[in-house]
């Protein structure tokens, strides 16, 4: 049986790594080397590693720092943040990334997806959205780090990238980001019933019962947590064994 | 210390590959040449991108023949990884219709999803299920967890090439071999221990 995957994800800003809530407001939590080492000794699932910097300040990502990255990643590594041409994606995968993670650059410009996914595989190729919720209860994509409204509709979005050759959306709800409240099931049920690709559930995981919470009421099939590894004792190896307890298959 | 080719077609990045490889303690030598196939005690065709791409790719630079002619004067092992297991097949489905390097018999056809909660990409960690042991699974038993990534599989002529099944839609060959033709439906170099052991056990046959 396929497992569920835990996946720590890396937010990588100027020359640490960071951690903010509803993507502001930054505080720094360490050098990325030394937690790639630690995830190695701990064999996570796999890693998600975004340079949230990048896009906003018009650079390209840091293939030097990725290729650092890479070599001493001995798990499957998907990396985003400041791609904005098929060359970008090129580069990345040619230093070591497994997968590449669209975000701005495919809402503004949606043949990216397509041109990535003929050239290196959809395998390769992660939409990743970043949505809000509003108070009428509606939700809208937002791009360059939730600083720009799109008017797009993630399930619709989602539906879109899939069409288009993305072969995992990783879906973010900007409002629990690093909130440690929970993850957005609404949001996630939308998404991951909108595809037939894996969907990857992001933003506001702080227990393992909000784990198990989005596993039960959505079709994701990954989980992505950044402040809950960082901040606090939770470990994915222990989240696995509260998911196993629960019923769910994991790799431990 | 075992000199083992990585099979650059173009694609993708096979850094990760080579370092499992040194890792495994040999030596590994990304090429594209055929005349480097020649102190080679090893081959890896690696893995990831489009099919047709790949395979136009390897006929281009002549490594398909290379492999032939080599494997015809001696003997060398040979392990596709992935879309490299893939390459093995007579032909593919995927973006058209392709024909294959015919080292195994078979051909390799989409994923079929058999339950909602199935995904296409097959994306993540998932069992083997052995059929028959073979030195490629010393030390590594049913149930054993690797890394996949793939939309589409080998469906094997015979049966008998079929080292182990995956349990996902429905099932599909995760190792198949011929003699000392090998190929693997997951990526090794990203398994972790169980990956490192296969990759090893590859190096001693």
């Amino acid at each position: 049986m396929l497992k569920i995957r835990v996946m720590p994800t890396l937010l990588y800003k100027d020359v640490g790594l960071v951690k903010g809530s509803q993507f502001d407001s930054t505080r720094r939590v360490g050098s990325v080397l030394q937690s790639i080492k630690v995830y190695n000794l701990r064999e996570v699932d796999e890693l998600v590693f975004l340079d949230i910097a990048a896009t906003l300040a018009g650079r390209r990502p840091d293939f030097q720092l990725i290729d650092d990255i890479a070599d001493e990643c001995f798990m499957p590594l998907t990396v985003g943040g400041g791609v904005r041409t098929l060359a970008d994606v090129r580069q990345l995968l040619a230093v070591g990334a497994d997968k590449v993670a669209l975000n701005s650059a495919a809402v503004e410009n949606p043949v990216l997806v397509r041109e990535a996914a003929e050239a290196f595989g959809t395998q390769c190729v992660v939409v990743s959205i970043d949505a809000r919720r509003h108070p009428s209860g509606a939700y809208e994509v937002f791009t360059h780090c939730g600083t720009r409204a799109t008017g797009l509709v993630p399930a619709d979005w989602a539906r879109e990238a899939e069409a288009l050759g993305a072969g995992e959306i990783l879906i973010t709800s900007i409002d629990r980001d690093g909130t440690m409240e929970g993850y957005d099931i609404e949001l996630t049920r939308d998404v991951s019933k909108a595809v037939t690709v894996p969907v990857i559930a992001s933003g506001g995981a702080g227990t393992y019962e909000h784990m198990e919470e989005v596993l039960r009421r959505t079709e994701a099939a990954a989980l992505a947590a950044a402040s809950m590894f960082h901040f606090t004792e939770r470990t994915p190896r222990e989240a696995k064994l509260h998911l196993r307890a629960a019923g769910f298959a994991v790799r431990l | 210390m075992r000199k083992v080719s990585i099979i650059d077609y173009g694609l993708c990045n096979l850094d990760s590959v080579a370092r499992a490889i040194e890792e495994c303690g040999a030596a590994p030598l990304i090429t594209h040449r055929p005349e480097d196939l020649r102190a080679s005690d090893r081959v890896i065709i690696p893995g990831v991108g489009a099919f047709g791409k790949a395979v136009e790719n390897l006929r281009r630079d002549g490594m398909d023949e290379a492999i032939r002619a080599e494997r015809e004067r001696r003997a060398l092992p040979v392990l596709g990884i992935c879309l490299g297991m893939q390459l093995l097949a007579d032909s593919s489905e995927e973006g058209g219709d392709f024909r294959g390097l015919g080292l195994i018999p078979g051909r390799v056809v989409r994923l079929q999803r058999t339950a909602a909660r199935e995904r296409v990409p097959h994306v993540g960690w998932n069992e083997i299920e052995i059929r028959a042991p073979h030195p490629l699974l010393e030390g590594l038993a049913t149930g054993t967890n690797f890394y996949f990534v793939h939309s589409y599989h080998f469906r094997c002529e015979r049966e008998g090439d079929v080292l182990a099944f995956t349990p996902y839609c429905g099932r599909f060959a995760s190792v198949v071999a011929q003699g000392d033709i090998m190929g693997v439906q997951f990526h090794p170099e990203k398994s972790q221990k169980a990956g490192f052991q296969l990759l090893r056990n590859f190096l001693s046959l």
